[in-house]
């Protein structure tokens, strides 16, 4: 099952990666043979099947609904790249 | 004088209980051992030099955050980023009293088998150099062989922690998904991710596993253990049933001396008491892999858009957002994870996502009943952990494909929630094979015990020809 350049350019675009041409190239390649590979799940008949999303039978794990210290607000800045005020400063989203 | 690649951690708790050394003392001679042999093996991606606690100090691997150091997950996107709080398995090794050594090298973000997709360069075999120590968590593992720590945490996704402990020559524990608590630790597949213990031997790494097993409020998909954790010290395998799944152990590429390795190990579990019989996992082999590489992928795809340069990480400007989002991942992230990205984006996008991901998790479905079955009959199930003892640096890195294969058996009971146990049961070509033990979920005992008499019966000499 072969991937075309614009489909990985598409998929590139709903990742928010910025790839270089070389790059597109290269996976375009390396993701067709890997999609060849894992298609293999194809062969099986599986309507029948439910899916195992998660490999514990452990449902709506719930702690006491109490409020609590978070972390604190220097804390929460500490790693940011740009930093405003109490805000993440970013570039505008247009 | 203290001899690290000898001395195992409970010999060390021993030491440190009746004031022989001091835990200053021990971790002194843990940074020279590092000082010595890391320039070449590159086990450590950084060291702590002022220990913090009373204990046998410890090596983390570096997906797990440690408040205060750097941790990076290997990658250029998390370069300089220090984390404000501990992962939980780091604060119960804390409360342990247990010093961190420093941080391990892995693929970046625990994607790989050879520690060759770390950004910050590959970790090297201490059997030999110019070998892969395995991975992602090959930090750890060559770092325990090396005698460069006592003992150390990896991670476990598809077989990472299992994996470069064959490869090593060491005992390597994936726990049963839901044991230790992932709090903390950098996500790369989150149905799959385990942290567990890499030791020198079976009882150093029960040991560890009691230290960070068990229920965190922090992390919702962890469980009590229905039962505490023993320590194993018997020989005797009377009553243990033991299966050898047939598909597993004659599975294409694996290496005759791999095979042979494991055919002595097996027969050895007999005579001391197993009872051993064929058993089959049609399905689990050769639908493990595919399965894994869409669940794995598409969960990763999901856990790294967080990395966006905005609340932490290095970031590449640009005029608007959405650009700046871009240049900054593109930059930041390596060939593997872009790889994976883009597989798990695909595989879960609009006309995709039931073919891929959706027929992968009913594979899933498929391959637990099938170790269920199994363990109808059988208590543990033995094949090799690794197809071939460690390959050369270089050698599977420009083939994705290739490289993908080295997980080929570790992979399966991991799609299950399984726990698995490596020990190492002899060598091939001078370099050590790993035999690998799964049980079904919360079966660690078993594990534990079937491991230990079998590696006392072994007699492996777990510290690398070249260095004794």
């Amino acid at each position: 099952m072969a991937i075309t350049r614009k489909e990985v350019l598409h998929v590139a675009k709903l990742a928010r990666l910025e790839l270089s041409d070389q790059e597109l190239e290269r996976l375009t390649r390396e993701l067709g043979a890997i999609l060849e590979a894992v298609g293999k799940v194809a062969e099986l008949d599986l309507d029948d099947v439910p899916p195992t999303s998660h490999p514990l039978e452990i449902v709506n794990a719930w702690r006491a609904d109490e409020s609590r210290p978070s972390l604190a607000l220097e804390d929460a800045f500490a790693n940011a790249p740009r930093r405003e005020g109490d805000l993440f400063r970013v570039p505008p989203a247009t | 004088m203290i001899d690290t690649l000898r001395l195992t951690a409970e010999e060390a708790t021993g030491m440190l209980a009746r004031k022989e050394v001091s835990a200053a003392e021990l971790h002194g001679a843990y940074l020279e051992a590092i000082a010595a042999r890391d320039p070449e093996l590159h086990c450590y991606l950084r060291t702590v030099d002022e220990p913090e606690g009373e204990g046998v100090p410890i090596a983390l691997k570096d997906v797990i955050s440690t408040k205060g150091i750097e941790t990076t997950a290997a990658s250029k996107i998390l370069a300089g980023y220090v984390p404000v709080f501990d992962a939980t398995v780091a604060a119960r090794c804390k409360a342990a009293g247990m010093p961190t050594l420093g941080k391990t090298n892995t693929d970046e973000f625990a994607m790989g088998s050879s520690t060759e997709n770390s950004a910050f360069g590959p970790s090297r075999n201490p059997w030999d150099p110019s070998r892969v120590p395995g991975g992602s968590g090959g930090g750890s593992a060559a770092a325990v062989s090396a005698g460069l720590a006592p003992w150390a945490l990896g991670s476990d996704t598809g077989g990472s922690i299992k994996q470069p402990s064959a490869l090593c020559g060491n005992v390597g524990l994936r726990p049963t998904y839901g044991t230790v608590s992932r709090y903390g630790i950098v996500a790369f597949a989150s149905s799959l991710d385990q942290v567990g213990p890499v030791a020198r031997n079976v009882r150093d790494c029960a040991l560890l596993y009691s230290i960070i097993a068990g229920q965190d409020e922090c992390d919702s998909t962890t469980v009590e253990l229905p039962e505490p954790v023993r320590l194993p010290e018997g020989d005797d395998l009377t009553g243990v049933r033991i299966g050898v799944p047939k598909e597993m152990n004659e599975a294409a590429g694996i290496e005759p001396g791999v095979a042979e390795s494991v055919r002595r190990a097996i027969d050895l579990a007999a005579e001391l008491g197993a009872e051993v019989g064929e058993c089959a996992l049609p399905h689990s082999v050769e639908y493990g892999l595919p399965c894994y590489y869409l669940v794995a992928p598409a969960e990763a795809a999901s856990n790294l858009a967080r990395y966006e340069g905005v609340r932490y990480g290095p970031r590449v400007d640009a005029e608007g957002y959405y650009s700046m989002v871009e240049r900054t991942r593109d930059a930041g992230f390596g060939d593997e994870p872009k790889r994976r990205i883009m597989l798990g984006t695909y595989a879960l996008s609009a006309g995709y996502y039931e073919a891929y991901y959706g027929q992968a998790q009913k594979v899933r479905t498929v391959i637990a009943r099938e170790h269920a079955a199994a363990f109808e009959r059988f208590d543990v199930l033995v094949s090799p952990t690794s197809p071939t003892v460690a390959f050369k640096l270089g050698e599977r890195a420009a083939n994705p494909l290739a490289m993908y294969l080295s997980d080929l058996l570790t992979i399966p009971s991991c799609m299950a929630g399984l726990p698995g146990l490596n020990i190492p049961c002899g060598l091939s070509e001078g370099l050590p094979v790993g035999l690998q033990l799964i049980g079904p979920q919360f079966s660690e005992n078993a594990l534990f015990r079937t491991g230990y008499a079998l590696e006392r019966a072994l007699a492996f000499d777990p510290v690398p020809e070249r260095l004794r």
